[in-house]
């Protein structure tokens, strides 16, 4: 078989130029900013700076506001992306199995992909407003006495119920994707194999989704850690006070509501970090056990 | 021929820009809905009064992302000719000397006579530096008041409490009897920290309350403090106090509603509540001061912000801000101001042009404010510069919250808050050297 290539060396590099150029400027030029100042500590307008060390980071360590956030962070990424994941999954299940007005049916489950985060928080702020709130309204039948803004956990539940509610139309359009591509003959043979719905379901349906769901998996794990910022920032109308945050909110914080550029950058790098770590477990780790059909 | 047209059309262009050259400044403030309305009606009469200076006001958020986005620009030499910046982002602006030229400086040097002594006494050395040097020219400037309903207090025949105490043994339960929430305020930091420790004529950190150096450290943790909030925490579990969360308006709502009878807020909030036609007559006072912590009560600080002169700017520019300054502290634009939003009068002449004309005999309300700032000065009512104070003072409201909210008690939270907050005045330290 012949090779096909490129006979100069340069033209491919002129090719690649425009999306490295912009790869540069925005993400590597930025990120080492970020790991510079993370060892600083400077004045806001530019003025001075003093040399730090890892003082930056081993104060985040102590820090029991920011170890708070960690464990928040933590909690609402696994709840989110779990809720999100599971229910698109049963929705689009269910979805699949519609006949008639099946495209009515599925485009209303989309629609909410449409609504920006910003405003999924501000549709949260109106349901449960600690006055008028209706789903308040709702709840207080059960005796709970719900009070966003004011209760740690009533606040941390609307934005679970937000960021899940956000996020499902892309599960969802993924999953129905994902069934619709699983072929005609093998879920007859399971049929053949098989009399429990359930059963079928999770001996064959779920494995051959399997590539879909890990796609997904990695995409609500950074929407949860990155993408809820606006939830957050409608929910806490300026004043962060006693609200739970994300390690991300901590990071615009402290970086850009209190001007502390270090300390933020120090978070940055650690997010940095993080998001390697994670990009490194999905390209090594477990696309290998996965197989693409 | 048609050269020659050219050329003279060309020389008549030049020759009217040069009668109309008008320098243009930037003014970046963050004055939202009804005040920023007033803020371009001052623009607009700055502008039509001369023709040699325009101003354009460009409203950029609120007070934090104001001073980020002006320190942002500033960094990038795209800085506006005057920025609007907050109380808690005094001492983040003032230290960053060559950021802003002293308006003490700006003014002089543009031939503006400048006599210290002519801004009202609570507001005179807030942005002033440890030598007295006004930096930041005193704008909207505010203070924590009492708002009361009136009927409410009537419907429970009491009057607005002078005392803690009273309010404690008094008002507040008369005011359950008649079936109000006693009490709500909008702002924790501002009203029940920093305006209590000046009210009490309380140190609130060391080095002159941070005006004299930099290495400072804040004493919140103090046995005053730690008292009346064990019993602000005893009132809104016996329903005397009510909390909203750390959100101003969350806290205002209700007030209105009239479900609470006494609100804290502040003195500019005056315009808005008169606007909103509320269903009751309201009245404004003093804050209340603990007779066991003092018996001479003393002034409050000025919140709000002021307008600080960007560095970097031509001689022509710097020119055109001095006689924008020139013009907002005349008494008229003043007194303006002070009718329509409720922000006090930053000169003793707008105060008396108030006076003569009327104002306060139609809204005594008004005047609470200025009269507060005007009371009995201590050495601690000047003002306070603390730096990274934005994020201390989300430390206390988060803590704050906590404590309202059983998650933690009166004391450990402000051992954290004494903790976290002079770790970031020794971060904001090591910034300034």
């Amino acid at each position: 078989m012949k090779r096909a290539g490129f006979s100069d060396r340069w033209l491919p590099v002129l090719f690649l130029l425009p999306q490295l150029t912009i790869i540069f400027i925005f993400f590597y030029w930025p990120a080492a900013h970020a790991l510079r100042s993370s060892f600083f500590l400077q004045d806001p307008f530019g003025f001075g700076e003093t040399f730090v060390g890892m003082k930056n980071y081993t104060m985040l360590l102590d820090s029991a506001s920011y170890m708070r956030a960690a464990w928040f962070t933590v909690i609402f990424t696994s709840l989110v992306t779990f809720l999100s994941l599971s229910i698109a999954l049963l929705l689009a299940v269910k979805a699949d199995k519609v006949i008639r007005g099946a495209k009515t049916y599925r485009t209303l489950l989309m629609w909410v992909y449409a609504v920006a985060p910003p405003v999924a928080g501000v549709i949260g702020l109106v349901l449960f407003d600690q006055s008028w709130g209706p789903l308040r309204d709702f709840v207080a039948l059960f005796g709970w006495d719900f009070r966003l803004g004011v209760n740690y956990f009533d606040t941390a539940f609307t934005l679970v119920v937000m960021s899940v509610w956000k996020q499902l139309p892309v599960n969802f359009i993924f999953f129905l994707s994902g069934l619709q591509s699983i072929p005609r003959s093998v879920r007859e043979a399971a049929l053949i194999d098989n009399r429990s719905a359930a059963g079928r379901f999770w001996d064959v349906t779920f494995p051959l989704l399997a590539p879909t769901g890990f796609f997904l998996l990695i995409i609500n794990i950074t929407y949860s850690l990155f993408d809820t910022f606006g939830i957050f920032d409608t929910q806490f109308k300026g004043e962060p006070g006693n609200n739970p945050m994300t390690l991300v909110y901590k990071v615009y914080l402290d970086g850009f509501r209190g001007n502390d550029l270090g300390g933020s950058s120090a978070q940055s790098v650690i997010l940095m970090v993080l998001v390697l770590a994670l990009t490194i477990f999905q390209f090594r780790m477990v696309e290998r056990r996965i197989h693409y059909t | 021929m048609k050269r020659l047209s050219i050329v003279s059309s060309l020389a008549l262009m030049l020759a009217s820009n040069a009668v109309y050259a008008e320098t243009n400044i930037t003014w970046w403030h963050a004055m939202g809905g009804a005040l920023g309305e007033t803020v371009n009606q001052i623009a607009t009469d700055f502008n039509a009064s001369q023709d040699e200076y325009t101003i354009t006001p460009v409203f950029k958020g609120s007070y934090e992302e104001t001073l980020t986005s002006g320190i942002a620009a500033f960094r990038a030499g795209e800085q506006p000719n005057i920025m609007q910046v907050f109380d808690a982002g005094a001492a983040t602006v003032i230290g960053a000397k060559g950021a802003t030229v002293p308006v003490q400086d700006l003014l002089t040097e543009n031939g503006v006579e400048f006599d210290i002594n002519d801004y009202i006494s609570g507001v005179r050395y807030f942005y002033a530096d440890a030598d007295g040097k006004m930096i930041g020219m005193p704008f909207n400037s505010s203070s924590p008041i009492m708002y009361f309903n009136v009927d409410a207090l009537a419907a429970a025949g009491v009057e607005a409490p002078k005392t803690w105490e009273e309010f404690e043994t008094t008002t507040a339960p008369a005011l359950i009897e008649a079936g109000y929430i006693p009490l709500a305020q909008s702002h924790s930091p501002w009203i029940f920290v920093e305006n209590f420790v000046s009210r009490h004529n309380l140190p609130f950190a060391t080095n002159d309350n941070g005006y004299t150096g930099t290495d400072t450290q804040i004493l919140v943790n103090s046995d005053e403090l730690k008292m009346h909030w064990t019993n602000v925490k005893e009132w809104l579990d016996e329903g005397k106090y009510a909390w909203y969360g750390a959100s101003w308006d969350d806290n205002q709502a209700p007030f209105e509603e009239g479900k609470v009878a006494i609100w804290m807020g502040s003195s500019g909030s005056f315009g808005g509540l008169m606007q909103k036609d509320l269903p009751f007559e309201f009245s404004a006072t003093y804050l209340p001061y603990w007779e066991a912590i003092t018996t001479e009560p003393t002034q409050t600080f000025i919140g709000g912000a002021s307008l600080f002169a960007m560095a970097g700017k031509s001689d022509e520019e710097n020119a055109a801000t001095a006689a924008f300054f020139q013009y907002l502290t005349s008494p008229e634009v003043q007194y303006m101001w002070h009718r329509e939003t409720g922000y006090v009068p930053i000169t003793t002449a707008a105060y008396e042009l108030a006076k003569e004309d009327g104002h306060y005999d139609r809204f005594p309300a008004a005047e609470v404010g200025i009269k507060q700032l005007s009371l009995a000065s201590g050495e601690n009512t000047k003002g306070y510069r603390m730096g990274f104070y934005p994020q201390i003072r989300d430390v206390m409201n988060r803590e704050f919250g906590r404590i309202l909210t059983d998650e933690t008690s009166v004391d450990a939270a402000f051992e954290t808050i004494e903790t976290e907050a002079n770790e970031l005045l020794s971060r904001f330290a090591m910034t300034q050297n």
